[in-house]
């Protein structure tokens, strides 16, 4: 097993990583002024990025398919958000939807 | 801060709860999977409160014990949350002017804690989301984590629950506002076939980040045809 030194140096290292990269946008963007057209373009590169994670937790597990039974609680989620259910609805059946089929052995 | 609270409205006050419980329930997954991995009890809470970003934390405390070298793995684990560059630049502004706020909202951003910003209309209830959110996940993640390492393997497989997907129906359901834009959307329909399309080939975190190719459609929409969309659009009904 890792020693202890070599486990607390790798956790700063990437906490201060992780840190430069948090702060680098709010600290960047204090000293610019900026167009609406780039705030826009900043609004949809998040949504981007959070649709790419949608997509990419839902659907994969590493770099393989995750199964069916977390895609199908997803795509029930989706469609309840879409239908304007309320948020606590969406998030519960999501899980609820994927926890009942891994009961009934869908993988 | 004061603000904060009184902006905050009872629904997204409860949004926001639930999803920092559903986090609650992953963070004990993290502490218990890296007590039982033969880390010792303080790792994963020091790195739970030092790194603060869970799909980088089970990458790296998994490739060390899987014997890993630990540089690949502080690499892996920045290669994961690389996107929050990206994701600064969108939600900057909520955190304020001060520097020691902008310090501590920094540390706070997360998919969750952004999602919530983002969907948000006006800037006071932006600012009110996102710290709300950072904090309340920031809290009760800490709080799962050191419950599950010390509460062993109480829970270790957060899936039987289906929080495994929970997590992208809480992105999805706050994002969905926003592709009502047609450029948006496209831009992000694009990014999510660029993902999908990269995943096989390249390590975790650079898919999500090639997505962002799909803003090009954004780009060169808003060239042609976004302006005079936002002009009739901002004309009085």
């Amino acid at each position: 097993m890792t020693g202890a030194v070599t486990l607390i140096v790798a956790t700063l290292v990437l906490g201060a990583g992780t840190f430069a990269f948090r702060v680098a946008g709010p600290v960047l963007r204090s000293r610019v002024e900026l167009s609406p057209r780039a705030e826009k373009l900043m609004a949809v590169s998040a949504v981007v990025l959070l649709a790419a994670l949608v997509a990419t937790s839902a659907l994969l597990e590493g770099h393989e398919f995750a199964g069916f039974a977390r895609p199908a609680g997803v795509a029930v989620g989706g469609v309840l958000a879409w239908r304007k259910a309320p948020f606590v609805v969406v998030v519960l059946a999501a899980a609820g939807t994927a926890a009942g089929l891994r009961l009934l052995g869908v993988p | 801060m004061r603000s904060i609270w009184r902006t905050l409205d009872r629904d997204l006050a409860r949004d926001i709860a639930l999803v920092c419980l559903a986090d609650a329930l992953v963070g004990a997954s993290f502490g218990a999977i890296a007590v039982s991995s033969g880390f010792p009890l303080w790792l994963p809470m020091l790195i739970s409160v030092v790194v603060f970003a869970g799909a980088a934390q089970f990458m790296f405390i998994g490739l060390i014990a899987s014997g890993g070298n630990p540089v690949a793995a502080v690499v892996a684990g920045l290669l994961v949350n690389a996107r929050h560059i990206p994701f600064g630049f969108a939600v900057g502004d909520a955190l304020g002017d001060r520097p020691l706020g902008r310090i501590a909202g920094a540390h706070l951003m997360i998919d969750e804690s952004v999602a919530f910003a983002m969907a948000q209309r006006d800037g006071e209830r932006r600012r009110a989301a996102y710290w709300a959110c950072g904090i309340g996940l920031f809290v009760c993640w800490n709080i799962g984590v050191v419950g599950g390492a010390f509460g062993g393997t109480a829970i270790t497989d957060t899936d039987v629950f289906g929080l495994d997907a929970a997590f992208p129906a809480v992105l999805l359901a706050l994002v969905l506002p926003s592709l009502k834009d047609k450029t948006t959307r496209l831009a992000a329909l694009t990014g999510v076939l660029i993902a999908l399309a990269a995943t096989p080939f390249l390590p975790a975190g650079l898919p999500v980040l090639m997505a962002l190719a799909g803003v090009l459609v954004a780009v060169l929409g808003s060239r042609d045809g976004t302006n005079t969309r936002r002009d009739t659009a901002e004309e009085p009904a």
